[in-house]
C-alpha cells in the first residue's frame, strides 16, 4: 500500500504571536513548524505504515526551506521526501496550489492521499477536495478514525452535530483532522538518517498534465485586491490583584456597572 | 480555464443547505446578503435546493429573498455526499451560469464549494466576512483595465490578524464560502411563493459515490454557543474535564453557557460544538468570559466581536490580555468558585 501526504510548513502562531510596534504581525521573527492538520495526517500515515506496512511519500510545495518539513517527516518515520519548489509556481492561491500539486502526484503511485484539513495560515481548507478534483478521485474531508478494508478506506466523517461512517473505494483523498491523533516524536536515530537523506526536488518540468496557464500567480483565478493587518480593539485594563477576594470584588464591579447583573 | 464569455454569467446563487429536510440557518443568511448583491448588480436572486423530497423547503427559501428555487431532487441526495452534490451544483452552475454562487463555510460547504470550484474551473474564496460589489482593481492602474460590477470577498486570514479582499475578475461564476453567524437574514416576506424550477442532471454512482455505512448524531441538548448572551469559556488552564465544573457553576449563576478553546476539545474534555474560535463557532456574546485561555490568534479570531471581554490567567504575558476590555491575573481556581459566589449574592440582593 502506498500513501501520499501534502504537508504545508506554515508560520508557528501557537502560544504566542509577534507583532512589529506598529501592531502588525512579524513574520520574520516567527518560527516554522509543519502546519498541524498536516502533521496528524502524516500520523495517520505513519500508523497504516506500522499497520500494514504502507510507504509514506510525503510532498510538500514551497520555498526551497520548507525542506526542513520533509526532513521532519523524515525524521518521524516517513520513507520519502519531495520538494515542489519553483519560482513560476509563487504567489499561487488554493486553484493553482491544487493544479501543482495534482501535477506532481501524478507522478507517483498511491493507494491513499492524506492531506490536513486545513493550514493555519490560510485557512481555506480548499487544497485538499481540490486535489481529488483534479486527479478525479473520491474525497473525505474532516477524516477521523482511518481504517483499511481490503481495497477500501472506511473514516468517520465529522459534521457539527453527526459523524457519518463512510466507505470509499482507493485510491482516495482524505483531509485529516489535528484532532485525528497525537503526532509522534522524531526519534534521535530518525533525525540522525533524516539530515542525511535524499530530499527529491521538482519543479515545473516534473509536473505531470499542467497547463502553465494554471500555476502560479497568473494561474490564480483569484486576486489580492487589496490587504491590511486588522485593526484590533486593543487591550483595555489588566490588573493583579493581590488576593481572590480582589479580584472577585473588581469583576463583580465592572459587571454591575455594565449592567450585567 | 475558460476565460470567454464572462458576461453570459447572470444572476446570485446561493446553495441552500438542508440536513435532514431542515434547512440550515446559513441559507437564509446567505439569501439576505445575495438579495443586496443582487440590488446592486440588477439581477436575480436563485436558491439551489439539493436533496431528497425537499421540494416543500422552497416557499421558505422564497419567503427569505429568493426569486427562484432550483430543484434538484433525487434519492442519491438523501445524505450529504461530496461526489453527487457535487455533480448537481456543478451541473446547475454549468446551466444557468450564475455570476455569483455563494456557500456556507459549513462542514459541508467547505468541502463543496472547493470540489465545485476545481470542477468548474473558477476561483472559490473561503470564509468571507464581508461582501460587496465594486471596481477591481480598486484604484485604477495604468494599461490594466479597471472591472467594475465585481464581487469583492473580504476574508480575515492568519488566524484574524490580517484581513484580505479578493476578487475573481477572469473567470466565473466568482465563488465564496462564508461563515455561519455573519450575515443577517431578512425579516421573512409572509406567504412568498416559490419559483421553483426543476433540474435534475442525471445521478450514475460510480466510485466517487462513496457509501455511507452508518449516520450517528451526537445527542447534544446544550444551547447553540452561538446564540448564547453570556459565555463562561475555558481553556487549556482549566486543567481536567472534571475542573470544568467551577465554569459550569459560573456560568449557571450568571445565566451564561459554556464554551471552550480547541485545545479542550483536542484534549476531549468537552464536545466540540462548544469550541470557539477559527476552526470553531465564531460568536458575540454580550460577555466572554475567557479563562485559562492563552488567547491563541485563531481563538481571538472567535470572539474578539463579544461586547465585553473578561479574561482570568496567571500568565501576565498571556496574549488574551491584548484583547480583553478587563483582564484579571489570577488563579482561576481560587478566583471562579469565589466570584460564582459572589454573583449568586449579588443576584440575591436584587
Amino acid at each position: 500500500m502506498k500513501v501520499v501526504v501534502c504537508v504545508k510548513q506554515v508560520p508557528d502562531t501557537k502560544g504566542g504571536v509577534k507583532f512589529n510596534p506598529d501592531g502588525t504581525l512579524d513574520r520574520g521573527a516567527m518560527l516554522t513548524i509543519m502546519n498541524p492538520d498536516d502533521k496528524a495526517g502524516l500520523e495517520a500515515a505513519l500508523r497504516l505504515k506500522d499497520e500494514y506496512g504502507a510507504e509514506v511519500t510525503v510532498v510538500t510545495m514551497g520555498l526551497p526551506k520548507a525542506e526542513d518539513v520533509l526532513r521532519e517527516a523524515l525524521a518521524m518515520g516517513a520513507d520519502k521526501g519531495i520538494l515542489v519548489t519553483d519560482r513560476v509556481l509563487g504567489g499561487a492561491d488554493t486553484w493553482a496550489t491544487s493544479t501543482t500539486l495534482a501535477g506532481a502526484i501524478r507522478n507517483l503511485e498511491y493507494d491513499l492521499i492524506i492531506t490536513g484539513r486545513q493550514a493555519i495560515d490560510g485557512d481555506t481548507a480548499q487544497v485538499g477536495p481540490q486535489i481529488s478534483e483534479h486527479l478525479n478521485i473520491p474525497v473525505i474531508s474532516y477524516a477521523q478514525n482511518i481504517k483499511i478494508d481490503g481495497d477500501s478506506v472506511v473514516v468517520e466523517r465529522q459534521y457539527e452535530d453527526r459523524y457519518h461512517v463512510v466507505k470509499a473505494k482507493m485510491p482516495c483523498l482524505i483531509t485529516a483532522l489535528a484532532e485525528l491523533n497525537e503526532p509522534r516524536y522524531m526519534t534521535p536515530g530518525g533525525i540522525f538518517d533524516a539530515l542525511d537523506a535524499e530530499i527529491t526536488t521538482w519543479g515545473r518540468a516534473n509536473l505531470v498534465d499542467v497547463d502553465d496557464a494554471n500555476l502560479g500567480l497568473k494561474g490564480s483565478p483569484t486576486k489580492i485586491a487589496k490587504a491590511s493587518d486588522k485593526v484590533r480593539k486593543g487591550a483595555g485594563e489588566k490588573v493583579a490583584p493581590d488576593s481572590p477576594e480582589e479580584a472577585v470584588s473588581y469583576i463583580i464591579d465592572k459587571l454591575t456597572t455594565k449592567h450585567v447583573i | 480555464m475558460n476565460k470567454m464569455g464572462l458576461e453570459e454569467y447572470k444572476g446570485v446563487y446561493v446553495f441552500a443547505q438542508q440536513v435532514d429536510n431542515q434547512l440550515s440557518g446559513i441559507a437564509l443568511e446567505l439569501l439576505g446578503k445575495a438579495r443586496d448583491l443582487a440590488k446592486d448588480l440588477d439581477t436575480e436572486v436563485a436558491a439551489v435546493l439539493i436533496g431528497s423530497d425537499i421540494k416543500n423547503l422552497a416557499d421558505t427559501l422564497a419567503e427569505y429573498g429568493a426569486d427562484k428555487v432550483i430543484v434538484v431532487d433525487d434519492p442519491e441526495l438523501k445524505d450529504y455526499r461530496t461526489e453527487p452534490y457535487t455533480h448537481a451544483l456543478a451541473s446547475v452552475i454549468n446551466k444557468y451560469k450564475p455570476e455569483i454562487v455563494l456557500v456556507g463555510a459549513t462542514a459541508i460547504g467547505r468541502d463543496l464549494g472547493p470540489r465545485v470550484s476545481a470542477r468548474v474551473q473558477t476561483g472559490l474564496t473561503a470564509d468571507c466576512t464581508v461582501l460587496e460589489i465594486g471596481d477591481f482593481p480598486l484604484n485604477p492602474i495604468p494599461n490594466q483595465e479597471q472591472k467594475h460590477n465585481q464581487l469583492l470577498m473580504t476574508r480575515p486570514a492568519f488566524g484574524g490578524n490580517t484581513i484580505a479582499t479578493i476578487a475573481c475578475p477572469d473567470n466565473r461564476p466568482q465563488m465564496a464560502t462564508v461563515r455561519p453567524g455573519v450575515m443577517q437574514k431578512i425579516e421573512p416576506i409572509k406567504g412568498a411563493k416559490a419559483n421553483i424550477e426543476e433540474f435534475n442532471p442525471g445521478f450514475t454512482p460510480d466510485d466517487k459515490y462513496v457509501e455511507i455505512l452508518e449516520v450517528v448524531k451526537s445527542v447534544s441538548d446544550t444551547v447553540d454557543i452561538m446564540d448564547a448572551k453570556i459565555l463562561v469559556s475555558g481553556g487549556r488552564g482549566v486543567g481536567s474535564a472534571e475542573n470544568f465544573k467551577l465554569l459550569q457553576d459560573l456560568a449557571d449563576a450568571i445565566g451564561g453557557t459554556v464554551s471552550c478553546s480547541r485545545a479542550v476539545t483536542d484534549s476531549g474534555w468537552l464536545p466540540r460544538d462548544l469550541q470557539v474560535g477559527q476552526t470553531g463557532k465564531t460568536v458575540r456574546p454580550n460577555v466572554y468570559f475567557a479563562i485559562g485561555i492563552s488567547g491563541a490568534i485563531q481563538h481571538v479570531a472567535g470572539m474578539e466581536e463579544s461586547d465585553i471581554i473578561i479574561a482570568i490567567n496567571k500568565d501576565e504575558d498571556a496574549p488574551i490580555f491584548d484583547v480583553a476590555d478587563y483582564g484579571i491575573v489570577g488563579d482561576l481556581n481560587k478566583i471562579v468558585p469565589q466570584l460564582t459566589t459572589a454573583i449568586k449574592a449579588e443576584l440575591a440582593n436584587k
